[in-house]
């Protein structure tokens, strides 16, 4: 196997988790924010602040596997080797 | 046919989940993988005996399992109805419920089960739902449903949506159709596999203790997979029924 793709593909793959993580941080920081804020301003209104909470956080995080999936398709199942 | 990098024990030796590795089956010349199919049957009969168990002998005032099925029933119909709205929900029940129970079932079932017991000769037994051709399919049937849902709500006229609200969008609306099933079937492929990957990993490093907060934090995500993935498929059928 050629060594030259083996070494980009795990670079691309490190680099395609890594970068696919620093969106949804900053969303999910910013949506954690605003979910204490809510919940500090109406403690009674928890359990529908949670569920919708952990639903949209599940959406962003699905954009980071979206880079795992990447990185994962280049280790595993690489287009660009030849066996 | 499959790149020497598979049966390399680079990735195996430092963690179990053998990912590109199968259980193949040759049937009527398709090669089918093994480990999904057993696994994904033994949670349809899961969810077979739970039904049928669940609605014996029923009673006017529900105790125990009946009850405990009453509540399922009233979960999966409330995904439809706060997606759906109360006019279309009812025909689009079994199709959701049996979205999320199956999905639910399937990642609750390779969390829970210590498969690594079983021994095969070839892959491993995991949940269904780590193969991204288990969750290609389902995400593939809930594209067929909001077409079958459009088509038969609106006729031909369903496809005015694709010039709405302007002419010049098409391009877009039609490239909407392929990434819907597309990130929904990545969502759930990634997410399951990711948990696994990270437990293997984990256990690999520290084989005690340390991983059993990630576990638990797996059987969560995967029932918070198998409620997003039932809500989005609701909201795409309602999206084509209005």
């Amino acid at each position: 196997m050629d060594s030259i793709v083996s070494a980009a593909s795990v670079i691309a793959a490190g680099l395609s988790i890594g970068l696919a993580a620093i969106g949804p941080g900053i969303g999910q920081g910013t949506a954690a924010g605003q979910a204490v804020e809510g919940i500090a301003r109406q403690p009674e209104a928890e359990n529908k602040i949670r569920g919708t909470f952990l639903l949209s956080l599940a959406f962003m995080e699905a954009l980071t596997i979206y880079g795992l999936v990447v990185a994962l398709a280049l280790l595993f199942a690489n287009p660009f080797v030849n066996g | 046919m499959y790149p020497e990098i598979f049966n390399s024990n680079m990735f195996t030796l430092l963690a179990e989940a053998e990912v590109g590795k199968h259980f193949y089956w040759n049937i009527a010349g398709f090669l089918v993988h093994g480990q999904v199919l057993l696994v994904s049957w033994l949670v349809l009969v899961i969810l077979l005996l739970f039904s049928i168990v669940g609605t014996q002998n029923k009673e006017r005032f529900p105790k125990g399992i009946q009850n405990f099925t009453e509540y399922t029933v009233d979960f999966v119909t409330d995904i439809a109805r706060d997606q759906l709205g109360e006019s279309f929900y009812k025909e689009w029940i079994p199709f959701i419920g049996t979205l999320f129970l199956f999905i639910f079932g399937s990642n609750w079932a390779g969390a829970l089960i210590p498969w690594k017991l079983i021994k095969l000769p070839e892959g491993e037994l995991a949940a269904p739902t780590n193969d991204i051709n288990t969750t290609a399919a389902l995400a593939l049937l809930t594209s067929f449903a909001y077409f079958y849902a459009g088509l038969s709500k609106k006729g031909l006229g369903y496809f005015k949506r694709y010039i709405e609200p302007i002419p010049l969008l098409l391009p877009i609306n039609i490239i909407e159709d392929f990434t819907k099933p597309l990130s929904l079937s990545f969502r759930l492929f990634g997410n399951v596999l990711a948990d696994e990957l990270t437990i293997s990993v984990l256990t690999s490093l520290v084989p005690l203790i340390v991983p059993l907060p990630i576990m638990v934090l797996g059987i969560f995500a995967g029932s918070v997979q198998a409620l997003i993935f039932s809500t989005l498929a609701a909201a795409y059928i309602a999206e084509a029924l209005e």
